[in-house]
C-alpha cells in the first residue's frame, strides 16, 4: 500500500507547506497549503518562488480543490501540486486531469488499483490541465 | 439521431467495467457504504425504501426503437417488468439488485445507453424540447447543442463533485415545453439582430425547496464559445456554491445571495480567462453532430386529410397530436397517464409495442417527455388512425394530453426514501374523480403536478395546480398551489392556505377547478382565469 504517490521526476519537496495567509505574509516560503475555501489565484502572482502546493480535500465530495488546481496549471505554475487528505483512487483520475502529480491520501492507495483507475479511460471528451487531446479534437484533425 | 462511433462506445464500455469493479468491492466490503454511495450515484442507482433504483440517462429525452426495446427487455430480465418515466426525460427501474446493476449497464451499453450521471452532484443528463426537429414553431433543432454539452459533461474531471447537482436544459423556441427557466442552466438558441445563431444563457433556476426563476445572465453567446461559457459558469458555482448546507448548495442559492449581476460579472471574468485557455471544442464538431439530427424522409405527398368519423378517435386526435413543420405530418404523444394508473409507467409489453409503433410510423425515433408521456414524433396524419387503434387495444390511448388527467408526480412514499406523503394514490384519485364527473374535457388545459415532499422531484411549484404531501405529525396532509407554470409565461404557484387529508385535497382540487369554471371568460385557461382573479376567490370556496 502507497501513503504517498508522485508523478514527477524533480526531488520532493520537503519544506513544511505554510497557510495561504501565512504565506501571502512571508515572502520566503516556497510550499503552501490551499484549503477549500481559499482562493488560488492569490497565488499567481507568486507562482515563481513555489515549488509545492499542497490542496486539502478535507472530505472527497468537496470538489473545490479540482478547480484550484486547475486555475495554478492555467497560470503556468509548473511545480508539484499535492492532493492531500480523503483522497480516494475512484477520484485520482479525475485529479490528474486538473493537474495533480502528487497524492498524500489519510488512507494508503493500492498501487495495482491506483494504476487500474489511471489507465482505465481510453480518452477524454474534454480538454483539462493536462495534455490528453480530447475526442471532440481528435474526430477533427488533432494529433493524438 | 445520434450514434456513438468508435470513441463514445469505448467512454461507456470502460464506464460500465469501472462500475463493475466498483461494485464487486463493495459487495466485497473493501467499499464502505458511504464511500461506495458517491460512486453508484455517478452511476445512477439509489437505495430507495425497498430496493436499489437504476436510473438510466435518455439524452435529451430521444431514442430508438431499438434502445426502447432494450429498456423493455431490461424491465422484464432485472425488475418486476416495468419501468418509470420520468420528469427528467428518463427512466427508472425501481426494484433492481446490486449484483445485477453491472450487466444491466453492459446491456444498456449495447444500445448506445448509460446511466451517467444519472444522479450525484454532477452535471446531469442534458434535457431539452421533446418535439425538437419537428416542432412547427422551432428556430433550430436544439439537440445538436444539448449533445455537445453532454460530451463536454461527460466525466468533466472538475466538476464532477460540485456542491450539488447540476442540470441543463437546451430549447430554441419561443414556446418553452422544457421547464428551461426552472433548471440550474436554462439555454434557448436564438438569433441575434446580424442573423447568427447564438445562446442566452439563463443561470440559476429550480424547483426543490427554494423554487427560483432563472435570471438572463448573456443575451448571446456565439456558437463557437458556447461549452467555454458554460465551462466558466460552472467554475464560478464550483469554487463560491455553499458547501456547509445541502439545501443551500444549488447554484440558484448562489445566484440569489451574490446578485444576478454580480454573478454575471465573475462568469464574464472567467469566460475572457477560459476563451485564452482554448477549452471550446472545434465548430466542426457541433457540425458533425448536426449531420446526425437532419429531417428523416418526409414524403412530399403526405396528405393532410383525416376521417374523423371515429368519435373517439377524433378526440384523441384533438388532445393528443401537435403541429408538426413537415405538411401531412403531425407529433403524436403516447398518454402514460390511464385514468386510475400510475404517472410514467409504462409495462414491458407496452414499451416493445411503443418502439414497434415507432419503427412503423415515426421513422423509428420516440421522445420522453418531462410530463412522463411518449412521443412519436414524426407520424403521417394518413397513419394516426392505424396507431392509434394499435394504442387503444394497449392502454395506451388516453386522450388526454395536458388535461387534468395528465398529472406528474414523483415516486413519492411509495418508493422513495426521501418522501413525506404519498403521490401516486393521489393522481390516481383526481384522474379517476374527473374522468367520472365528464369535466376534463370542460377545464382544458389545466396542469397538474404532484410532490410527495418539499424536494418538488414532481414540479408543484410549476403546476397551474399544484399539490405538496408533506408530514403533519405523522399523517400525510396535502399543501395547495396554484398558478404555477413551467413555459414560456413561467411562474411560481403559490399556497392556498392550510391543507387536506387525502380525501379532502381530491376535493380541494375540484371546487378549484369549479372556480375555474364558474368565472373563466371567454378563451381562458385555468391558469389565465387564476391570474385575472387572484387567489382569493379560490381561497374562500375552499376554506369558507
Amino acid at each position: 500500500m502507497a501513503d504517498f504517490l508522485r508523478y514527477r521526476g524533480d526531488e520532493t519537496v520537503d519544506q513544511p507547506a505554510v497557510t495561504v495567509d501565512a504565506f501571502l505574509d512571508q515572502t520566503n516560503a516556497s510550499a503552501v497549503r490551499v484549503e477549500p475555501g481559499d482562493d488560488a489565484r492569490a497565488l499567481i502572482p507568486h507562482l515563481g518562488q513555489i515549488a509545492l502546493v499542497e490542496v486539502n480535500f478535507p472530505a472527497f465530495g468537496d470538489g473545490r480543490g479540482y478547480s484550484s488546481a486547475r486555475i495554478l496549471r492555467e497560470a503556468g505554475y509548473g511545480g508539484e501540486l499535492r492532493a492531500v487528505g480523503d483522497v480516494l483512487v475512484d477520484q485520482i483520475a479525475y485529479m490528474r486531469r486538473c493537474g495533480f502529480d502528487a497524492f498524500e491520501p489519510d488512507a494508503p492507495l493500492d498501487p495495482d488499483d491506483v494504476e487500474a483507475a489511471l489507465s482505465r479511460w481510453p480518452d477524454v471528451y474534454q480538454p483539462a490541465a493536462d495534455t490528453r487531446v480530447p475526442i471532440l479534437a481528435k474526430r477533427h484533425g488533432s494529433a493524438s | 439521431m445520434y450514434q456513438y462511433d468508435h470513441y463514445d462506445q469505448a467512454m461507456v464500455d470502460a464506464r460500465v467495467e469501472e462500475f463493475r469493479d466498483q461494485a464487486r468491492r463493495r459487495l466485497e466490503g473493501q467499499l464502505t457504504e458511504d464511500q461506495f454511495k458517491p460512486l453508484r450515484l455517478m452511476n445512477g442507482l439509489y437505495l430507495q425504501l425497498h430496493a436499489y433504483m437504476l436510473r438510466v440517462a435518455i439524452p435529451y429525452g430521444t431514442l430508438n426503437g431499438r434502445q426502447m426495446h432494450a429498456l423493455a427487455d431490461i424491465a422484464d430480465t432485472y425488475d418486476r417488468g416495468y419501468g418509470h418515466f420520468t420528469t427528467r426525460q428518463n427512466i427508472q427501474y425501481n426494484w433492481i439488485k446490486l449484483e445485477d446493476a453491472a450487466d444491466i449497464l453492459a446491456d444498456l451499453a449495447k444500445v448506445e445507453m448509460h446511466a451517467i450521471q444519472t444522479s450525484g452532484n454532477c452535471i446531469r443528463n442534458i434535457s431539452s424540447d421533446h418535439f425538437a426537429g419537428a416542432a412547427a414553431d422551432e428556430r433550430v433543432d436544439p439537440r445538436p447543442y444539448a449533445e455537445l454539452l453532454r460530451q463536454w459533461s461527460s466525466f468533466h474531471p472538475e466538476f464532477s463533485y460540485l456542491p450539488r447537482k447540476f442540470k441543463i436544459a437546451v430549447i430554441a423556441s419561443d414556446t418553452d415545453r422544457a421547464a428551461m427557466r426552472l433548471h440550474d442552466i436554462g439555454i434557448n438558441i436564438l438569433r441575434n439582430d446580424s442573423g447568427e445563431l447564438g445562446a442566452a444563457f439563463y443561470v440559476g433556476g429550480g424547483m426543490g425547496r427554494t423554487p427560483m426563476i432563472a435570471p438572463l445572465i448573456r443575451e448571446f453567446v456565439p456558437l463557437d464559445q458556447l461549452v467555454t461559457y458554460a465551462e466558466a459558469c460552472l467554475r464560478v458555482y464550483n469554487r463560491y456554491g455553499r458547501r456547509d448546507n445541502k439545501y443551500k448548495a444549488r447554484i440558484k442559492i448562489l445566484v440569489h445571495e451574490m446578485g444576478a449581476e454580480e454573478y454575471a460579472r465573475q462568469v464574464d471574468a472567467e469566460f475572457a480567462h477560459l476563451l485564452e485557455q482554448g477549452v471550446e471544442p472545434p465548430l466542426a464538431e457541433l457540425e458533425r453532430i448536426k449531420t446526425f439530427f437532419v429531417d428523416p424522409a418526409f414524403a412530399s405527398d403526405a396528405g393532410a386529410d383525416i376521417d374523423r368519423s371515429d368519435s373517439d378517435f377524433a378526440l384523441w386526435l384533438d388532445r393528443n397530436t401537435v403541429a408538426h413543420k413537415a405538411p401531412g405530418y403531425t407529433s403524436a404523444v403516447i398518454s402514460l397517464k390511464p385514468v386510475g394508473g400510475i404517472p410514467g409507467d409504462a409495462t414491458a409489453e407496452q414499451m416493445h409495442l411503443m418502439a414497434d409503433l415507432a419503427r412503423n410510423y415515426s421513422f423509428d425515433e420516440l421522445r420522453v417527455m418531462h410530463t412522463q408521456n411518449i412521443v412519436l414524433p414524426h407520424v403521417r396524419k394518413a397513419d394516426l388512425h392505424n396507431l392509434w387503434t394499435a394504442l387503444d387495444a394497449a392502454g395506451l390511448g388516453s386522450p388526454n394530453l395536458g388535461t387534468v388527467e395528465d398529472i406528474i408526480a414523483c415516486p413519492g412514499l411509495d418508493y422513495c426514501s426521501l418522501a413525506n406523503a404519498r403521490s401516486i394514490p393521489i393522481a390516481q384519485q383526481i384522474s379517476e374523480r374527473f374522468a367520472a364527473s365528464g369535466k376534463t374535457e370542460a377545464l382544458g388545459q389545466l396542469k397538474l403536478k404532484i410532490s410527495g415532499c418539499i424536494n418538488a422531484c414532481g414540479h408543484h411549484h410549476a403546476g397551474h395546480i399544484g399539490i405538496l404531501g408533506v408530514d403533519r405529525k405523522g399523517v400525510e396532509n396535502y399543501q395547495l398551489l396554484l398558478g404555477g407554470s413551467e413555459a414560456e409565461d413561467v411562474s411560481l404557484a403559490k399556497i392556498t392556505g392550510p391543507g387536506f387529508d387525502e380525501a379532502g385535497i381530491v376535493d380541494a382540487v375540484e371546487t378549484a377547478a369549479d372556480i375555474y369554471l364558474r368565472e373563466r371568460q371567454d378563451g381562458e385557461r385555468f391558469l389565465d382565469t387564476y391570474r385575472r382573479i387572484g387567489m382569493d376567490p379560490f381561497k374562500e370556496a375552499l376554506y369558507g
